[in-house]
């Protein structure tokens, strides 16, 4: 199940012809059926080839999502003790590990649709919540929904929740206790392992 | 990764699980540390190693193999059956909890689907646009007030709080699937429901063992997260950062 929800997680984030003034909404609208349109037609994808769906991830989707502020709410109250060189290595491990794990997930896209709900913003808001619903046939329909702020006129995800789990605050107890062990430096080590490993199997994968 | 039944269906597994666990469980020591949300981490962890083992060698490779042999409609068929057979309990729950209009809307699917969706086999209420709900008697205690009482791991049945291992019990003693008779039926019954939402969930073991740092933390984590999300019905208040 959660392959197919998260096959809508990045894909909401990938028409970078978006113009920097539309409301948040519409951001995720058109993005999503744009990604969702490219997956369609691309055979390579459909059959599960990791490595050109992060290539398009990186390329295509990053750009609308702020890592920085990602990797300071999971990491929680310890992100103040990170120094500026530890923050910055940091959000770059925990980058590299959301978009392999997720992107796979992109490649179980089957005919699912999504359906956005109503949206309301204040005027001048800077942090809005935009609500979607993922259909898939025979299957209870899945809440998939985007944080976004404002930065500099441009919205930016920072963070994603499926089915009420947030992707980025279900990490917060797992580093924390990284940090109690090991402190930052600890953390950080996890995670290029952890990185590193994923890189092995998917090169392993390919081999195959 | 039996324990993400738990996590993300509701589905009622009746089995292994026996009452001197749970004695056992609330009765263990309190550990000084670690997460207080979680304070019988250390049984929890062992029955989460006993259920992997459980989940690798038995509950995994059978779902698998239906996964495999079973074609689509059959599946979607199947799924359709046992939610529709779970919406009259969904029903009183939502009455419960003074949602009268979702508790209409969840016996009127009961009737859609039951006659006109042949026993269950179509969701024709989906269709014309009745939503299904998501509601049991944990969630019902917990709209009453009653607190989680910390997390707990159940082999077979996986995650649930110590308030949602209670509403565990009633909702399976509500449950018409365990009043089937002949007896061999209804195992068969309460076995393939088992097999179709551990099928369902294949996906998602990969993501987890890839995403996951701790497996037995990420799939906590997660577990309390949809449990507060369903509490709430999908909007839950905000948290401090």
């Amino acid at each position: 199940m959660m392959k197919k929800l998260i096959t809508f997680l990045f894909a909401g984030f990938l028409a970078s012809s978006v113009c920097a003034q539309e409301t948040p909404d519409v951001l995720i609208q058109q993005v999503t059926e744009d990604v969702l349109d490219i997956i369609r037609k691309d055979k390579d994808i459909q059959s599960g080839n990791t490595q050109k769906v992060i290539d398009l991830v990186d390329k295509k989707v990053l750009p609308h999502f702020n890592f920085q502020r990602m990797t300071a709410l999971a990491v929680g109250k310890d992100w103040k003790k990170a120094t500026p060189p530890q923050q910055q290595q940091l959000t770059q491990e925990f980058k590299t590990l959301l978009v392999r794990t997720y992107s796979n997930a992109l490649t179980g896209y089957k005919n699912q649709k999504v359906v956005y709900k109503p949206f309301k913003m204040n005027a001048g808001e800077s942090d809005v919540l935009v609500r979607t619903e993922v259909l898939q046939p025979g299957s209870k329909p899945v809440q998939l929904d985007y944080s976004l702020e404002k930065i500099e006129a441009a919205w930016k995800v920072y963070d994603v929740t499926i089915a009420g789990i947030s992707l980025v605050t279900n990490y917060r107890d797992q580093f924390g206790q990284e940090v109690r062990n090991g402190g930052i430096d600890g953390l950080i080590a996890t995670l290029v392992n952890k990185n590193k490993s994923l890189e092995s199997n998917l090169a392993k994968a390919e081999k195959k | 990764m039996t324990g993400m039944l738990g996590a993300l269906k509701s589905g009622a597994c009746r089995g292994l699980l026996a009452g001197g666990f749970l004695a056992l469980a609330l009765s263990g020591p309190v550990m000084a540390e670690g997460n207080p949300r979680d304070p019988y981490e250390g049984f929890n962890r062992a029955m989460f190693s006993v259920n992997e083992v459980v989940d690798q060698y038995a509950a995994k490779p059978v779902a698998q193999v239906y996964d495999k042999l079973t074609p689509l409609p059959v599946k979607a068929g199947v799924g359709n059956f046992f939610g529709n057979v779970g919406d009259l309990w969904i029903g009183v729950n939502s009455a419960l909890q003074g949602k009268f209009s979702d508790a209409g809307v969840d016996i009127g699917r009961l009737l859609i689907n039951s006659t006109i969706g042949i026993f269950g086999l179509f969701d024709v209420a989906s269709e014309l646009g009745l939503e299904k709900h998501e509601e049991d008697f944990g969630q019902s205690m917990a709209v009453w007030g009653a607190g989680d009482g910390g997390y707990l791991f159940w082999p077979i049945i996986g995650p649930r709080t110590a308030r949602d291992t209670a509403g565990w019990f009633v909702d399976s003693y509500a449950d018409p699937v365990w009043r089937v008779r002949p007896i061999p039926v209804r195992n068969s019954l309460v076995a393939l429901r088992f097999v179709d939402i551990r099928a369902s969930l294949l996906p998602a073991d990969k993501v987890v063992e890839e995403a996951a740092l701790d497996k037995y933390a990420y799939i906590r984590d997660a577990y309390l997260q949809r449990r507060r999300n369903q509490i709430y019905d999908g909007r839950p208040p905000r948290l401090d950062d």
